[in-house]
């Protein structure tokens, strides 16, 4: 039973015109076996909450604390954050040049579980994983998400998710670019971990989309660097008719008094 | 000894907006540079006197060749052959060691012949020394030949190379160079008909190292792969000059090289030239050029250069590109859970993958990522220091 709490996170980042503060005083819990949603629009800070739970060295955590089971993530490094057992499925993954699928996997897997896989039950693991996820074979010799397309960069990160078998995962915008097939085979190979083994799941996601094949009894509104409104999968729907209007004009006025 | 070479002087032409550059075996036909000239304005000239004076005293270097004596013609012990029918030095250090050196290392493989083992030459450098070598391969033949160079001093050296009609040569030239080296040389090389020379340059030590490599072709079908890769820390100057002559129809180049650097005045020079010619119809070329920049106070240079004489080019292209590490990449896999330090050895071993990859030899290969490794554990030392 694992428990990632969130507690009044404020984060700034680094701009042109001196730090600027994105997270306003996030407050979150998301626990073993419990599917959270988070949904808000555009620059809201989504991803930045992801990334600063994940340690990206850009984001500066002012105040406020994070944990997993206790122990404080904020003062891990980003790779310990990995072991101890938190994985970030990122909007953007990133090119690693010369550096083969089959290489990077191995060595994240080794670096995880603290010792490197027997080779032969590790072969049969990641080819099994890929075709679950139904990713070539051929992507194993192929550079990390080197001239792969985005819906094969989104399958990637969850090939890793299933491999690396986390606690919590955050899946920051996964079903953003993936065609109809492809986001319920990802979505199939999420359902799966989180049932196997139980990793507490926070979406983020711009749809209702993906919580129809993920359902999310827990989801969140997130505007303006916070969490404004939390409720179940009905808020999700209300958001999908209505959109973040509401929100936005109340959190405003709530700014202001 | 320059008399017997007076009449070899000839004039080539290179790219046109080079000034007529002069080729002769006499020294005297050259100026002392000053560090005005384009071909040495990025060298630190004072850190290699020794080379530029008039043949100063050739104490040697050892040569050491492992091969198999029965199958290659090797002599290092020749004394002073005719000049080069290929190699003509272009500018007068390569003219001072052509004189300077006493004899010639000749490697000959002689025709139809698969040579299943490398052969390696070892040149081990102590104060001032002056080489010349002559690898050739004859038609119809196959082998790669490894040069390595090691040890101290200033040291300037000219290798000619002669492919054979449908040869295949593998040409690996290692400057494994101490800190203090200084080493100029010259390798030219002349690609028969339907030939393939794959050439890989590898510099990681030394103080000082410039190399100039030039190529062309004695007709139609010859290929030539151009490969580097040098890693320059804190004070080193690595600079590698590259001369593609397609002087022949139907020929192609690939041209491949990879820096890395680190460190407070650590200095990369990558100059590359393509000229195709007019007769050169059917050429196929490619050149490019990536750095990355590991450190504040590191500085590379990159100038790609095509000429283009013949509108029947199946293909050409260049480029040049010099980049910071990138924070993301390494972001990426310490997310995965891969310590710092492991991360940044992969992104910076996935740079030269490219280049390291193709080297024929795995004893070579495993050498060059070894070199690259202790490179990079100077480089995982140094951050945040
Ligand atoms: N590294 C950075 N430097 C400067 N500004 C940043 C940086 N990262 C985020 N921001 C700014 O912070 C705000 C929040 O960005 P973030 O990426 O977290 O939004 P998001 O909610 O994920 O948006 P989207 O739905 O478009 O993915 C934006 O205004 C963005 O421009
Ligand atoms: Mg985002």
């Amino acid at each position: 039973m694992a428990e990632l709490v969130i507690r009044d996170l404020h984060v700034s980042v680094d701009g042109d015109e001196g730090p600027r503060e994105i997270l306003r005083g996030v407050d979150l819990t998301v626990r073993s076996g419990e599917v959270h949603a988070i949904m808000g629009p555009n620059g809201s800070g989504k991803s930045t909450l992801a990334y600063s739970v994940a340690g990206h060295p850009k984001y500066t955590v002012t105040s406020g604390t994070v944990t997993l089971d206790g122990e404080d993530v904020l003062a891990m490094s980003v790779d310990e954050r990995a072991k101890a057992g938190l994985f970030l499925a990122m909007q953007y993954p990133v090119e690693v040049p010369g550096v083969t699928v089959s290489n990077f996997l191995r060595t994240a897997a080794t670096a995880v579980r603290g010792e490197a896989p027997k080779l032969r039950a590790w072969m049969g693991e990641v080819k099994e994983a890929m075709g679950k996820l139904k990713v070539d074979q051929s992507f194993a010799q192929r550079n990390v998400n080197e001239g792969f397309s985005g819906g094969e960069r989104k399958r990637h990160e969850i090939l890793q998710m299933e491999l690396l078998k986390p606690k919590i995962a955050v899946l920051d915008e996964t079903d953003s670019g993936l065609d109809v097939d492809a986001l319920k085979v990802v979505s199939e190979g999420v359902n799966r971990i989180h049932d196997e083994i139980g990793t507490g799941l926070l979406l983020i996601t711009h749809t209702t989309r993906l919580l129809k094949l993920i359902p999310a009894e827990h989801v969140h509104v997130f505007v303006d660097g916070r969490i404004v409104a939390s409720g179940g999968a009905e808020l999700a729907d209300k958001i999908d008719s209505e959109g973040y209007e509401a929100f936005v004009a109340s959190e405003e006025a709530g700014a202001k008094a | 000894m320059s008399v017997a070479h007076e009449e070899r002087a000839i004039a080539v032409t290179v790219p046109k907006d080079k000034s007529e550059v002069i080729s002769s075996f006499i020294p005297a036909d050259f100026d002392v540079p000053t560090g005005r000239e384009e071909e040495w304005r990025f060298t630190p000239l004072r850190r290699m006197k020794p080379l530029l004076t008039a043949l100063p005293q050739n104490d040697g270097a050892t040569v050491e060749i492992d091969g198999d004596p029965a199958v290659i013609g090797v002599d290092a012990a020749q004394g002073p052959i005719q000049p080069g029918e290929w190699l003509v030095p272009v500018d007068v250090v390569s003219a001072l060691a052509w004189a300077g050196a006493a004899d010639t290392t000749l490697i000959t493989i002689p025709p139809k012949t698969d040579l299943e083992n490398p052969v390696t030459v070892t040149i081990t450098g102590t104060s001032t020394s002056y080489q010349k070598l002559r690898v050739t391969i004859e038609h119809d033949s196959s082998a790669t030949v490894v040069i390595n160079h090691q040890g101290t001093g200033q040291h300037a050296e000219n290798i000619e190379v002669e492919v054979g009609a449908r040869s295949q040569l593998k040409l690996v030239v290692i400057q494994d160079w101490d800190r203090d080296a200084v080493h100029l040389g010259r390798i030219h090389s002349h690609v028969g008909r339907d030939a393939t020379l794959t050439q890989v340059v590898a510099t990681f030590g030394g103080d000082l190292v410039r190399l100039v490599s030039t190529v062309d072709y004695d007709g139609p079908g010859g290929s030539a792969e151009l490969l580097g890769a040098f890693f320059a820390d804190a004070g080193q100057h690595l600079e590698h000059r590259l001369f593609v002559d397609h002087n022949e129809p139907h020929c192609r180049s690939n041209v491949v090289y990879k820096g890395a650097l680190q460190g407070e005045h650590a200095h990369t020079v990558w100059i590359g030239d393509v000229l195709i010619r007019a007769k050169a119809v059917g050429t196929d070329t490619y050149e490019i050029n990536r750095n990355l920049v590991l450190s504040d106070g590191a500085r590379a240079d990159s100038v790609p250069n095509l000429e283009i004489e013949t509108g029947e080019v199946s293909g050409a292209g260049h480029a040049s590109a010099t980049g910071r590490f990138d924070d993301e990449q390494l972001f990426y896999l310490q997310a995965r859970g891969i310590a710092a330090d492991d991360a940044r050895r992969m992104v910076v071993r996935g740079f030269f993958t490219e280049v390291l990859d193709q080297i024929p030899d795995a004893d070579i290969r495993d050498r060059l990522w070894a070199a690259v490794d202790d490179e990079i554990g100077a480089v995982g030392s140094g951050v945040g220091s």
